[in-house]
């Protein structure tokens, strides 16, 4: 008897932890998106309504900003697949008695806190910086474009802080590939670009879907980067939440805004892991 | 003789293909050199930086000096943060580490009714953005008239380290061999002595891994520690805020003493777990 109870026990207070304060604060901002303004109230008063338009309204009025959001994180977690795909097969294959070595420097970074780093990337591309003065005078951008407070720059940042999170996945998943599967392949006559295709990819796909997945959903959520290294004109959906909360204290948008982005995560990812077609994420 | 027959069966390579074949079969390891130059940039200038005698805003570099390392504690308010964050930090670990830790052997060693759904709860904060996390728990504090400050954002930074700890540790537990704790019954051990002596010191490296890997999720976490700080300040807050009129070079000292801490700590416990190996 005693053995049947025995992982409600073990659940019990940290699943009770979790309900009090993930699942019902979930609940609650669903509340929340449908409240309006008290006539008459005070700033931040409002009472439930059930007011669904909230919905369109935020999202209609914060459409480009959803957009961007989108687009940045789609293109950061590309840049950072093209980069980190590579690093990890060279760590798993080709570095040797380093191998753990280069890991732990893939990881390093994040010892420095992440808006630092930030930070210091705005100083680097900003005019003071020697980035820019360096490629004016070699005529590659021109005297009046700048780097900073562009799209280039949070697209930039996003797949600078969120590298480590695809690094990790893909570098546990190729390092688990047999290298005599790629011997074999060669043996078959497969060229190195067919080897890769039909042998290395597929083999490897866990750690595509785990890591792309880990840098798509903070970045799309992201509004750190596009503060610091952007302008108005790259403002994210998460500059919008921040600043409906915090500045003109607009909870039923915010509380929308937030479970919109929730839901279009949501549908996006469930979307991409039936079309990658793997279970094994965590 | 010799000679003259090498000559003439392996002909003189170019050096343009030459060049052309070595970067071919090490272009790997140069793109893999290029990755680690783009990770390193930033910290290595914040390590610089936390040299430059630059006073308030450390934007531009003026001069050499080892003032900030000497005295980092020279722009209070960097401190001041620099405390609540380790304070924040080492609260939610211990409570995210038990719990999540208690999680992980339920799900990781019973089969029990509702086990797919604990694994569901367990994944859905890692995968909701940390703005919406923030918000929500924010709204919620709201609603109770709690006042976003110092336990709200312990609060909240235990529900994002949770998850963590109970994934780390569940693959600790799922990578034992049970046949060590069939050994420790078979020795009389009972079951609480089995777990005591045996389970615990094996699953014992994990929950350290998670420990430490909820203390830096904890330290740096800005997005939901945003939402529910109310004016107590931590590190990252801190940076954010004064981003805008430039750092202390203070937080450059601290960055870095962070950096070369962590490193040393994390090399030292390689080799240590090598010699065990061994």
């Amino acid at each position: 008897m005693g053995k049947i109870r025995t992982p409600y026990l073990l659940l019990f207070p940290g699943f009770a932890f979790l309900f009090t304060f993930f699942i019902l604060p979930i609940i609650n901002l669903a509340q929340t998106s449908t409240q309006t303004k008290i006539a008459g109230g005070d700033t931040g008063q409002y009472e439930q309504t059930l007011h669904f338009r909230n919905y369109i309204d935020a999202f209609v009025e914060n459409r480009e900003q959803f957009g961007r959001s989108f687009l940045y994180a789609i293109i950061s977690t590309l840049l950072a697949l093209a980069i980190a795909y590579p690093l990890a097969y060279a760590i798993a294959f080709k570095s040797g008695k380093y191998k753990n070595l280069l890991l732990v420097l893939v990881v390093a970074p994040f010892f420095t806190s992440f808006l630092l780093r930030t930070v210091a990337w705005k100083q680097i591309l900003g005019e003071e910086g020697f980035v820019v003065p360096t490629l004016r005078s070699l005529g590659i951008i021109s005297q009046s474009t700048t780097l900073t407070s562009t799209s280039f720059a949070v697209v930039m940042g996003m797949t600078y802080n969120f590298l480590p999170f695809m690094t990790l996945p893909l570098f546990a998943s190729i390092d688990r590939i047999d290298p005599r599967t790629l011997e074999a392949s060669g043996d078959l006559y497969a060229n190195g670009f067919t080897t890769f295709r039909r042998v290395t990819l597929p083999l490897s796909m866990p750690g595509v879907v785990a890591g792309t997945l880990l840098t798509f959903i903070p970045a799309a959520g992201d509004y750190v980067n596009a503060s610091i290294l952007g302008a108005p004109t790259t403002k994210m959906i998460g500059n919008v939440i921040e600043s409906r909360f915090f500045k003109i204290v607009d909870y039923p948008t915010a509380a929308a805004l937030s479970f919109t982005l929730m839901a279009a995560i949501l549908i996006l990812v469930t979307l991409y892991i039936r079309k990658a077609g793997t279970e094994e994420l965590v | 003789m010799t000679q003259k027959l090498k000559d003439a069966t392996i002909p003189t390579i170019p050096l343009g293909a030459r060049i052309q074949r070595w970067v071919g079969r090490n272009l790997i390891r140069l793109y893999a050199i290029f990755a680690f130059t783009y990770l390193f940039i930033p910290v290595a200038y914040t390590f610089a930086f936390s040299f430059n005698d630059a006073g308030k805003s450390n934007l531009i570099w003026q001069a050499f000096t080892f003032k900030n390392w000497q005295n980092p504690c020279g722009a209070p308010e960097v401190c001041n943060a620099l405390g609540n964050s380790i304070k924040i930090g080492f609260l939610a670990t211990f409570f995210a580490t038990i719990l999540g830790t208690m999680i992980a052997f339920a799900i990781g060693r019973h089969n029990f009714k509702g086990r797919s759904s604990a694994n569901l709860l367990i994944f859905l904060p890692m995968a909701t953005p940390e703005i919406v996390l923030g918000a929500s728990l924010l709204s919620l504090f709201l609603v109770f008239k709690i006042n976003p400050g110092f336990w709200p954002t312990v609060i909240a930074h235990i529900v994002f380290c949770i998850s963590f700890v109970v994934v780390t540790v569940k693959a600790r537990i799922a990578s034992l061999d049970p046949r060590l704790e069939q050994a420790a019954m078979d020795l009389y051990a009972n079951e609480f002595e089995t777990f005591r002596r045996v389970t615990l010191p094996l699953v014992a490296p994990g929950i350290a891994g998670a420990a430490l890997l909820a203390f830096s999720l904890s330290f740096d976490d800005f997005i939901i520690t945003n939402f529910n700080s109310g004016t107590l300040t931590t590190f990252p807050k801190f940076i954010y805020v004064s981003a805008a009129r430039g750092i202390p070079a203070q937080a450059n000292v601290i960055g870095s003493a962070m950096f070369f801490l962590a490193l040393t700590l994390v090399i030292v416990g390689q080799l240590v777990n090598r010699r065990k190996v061994r």
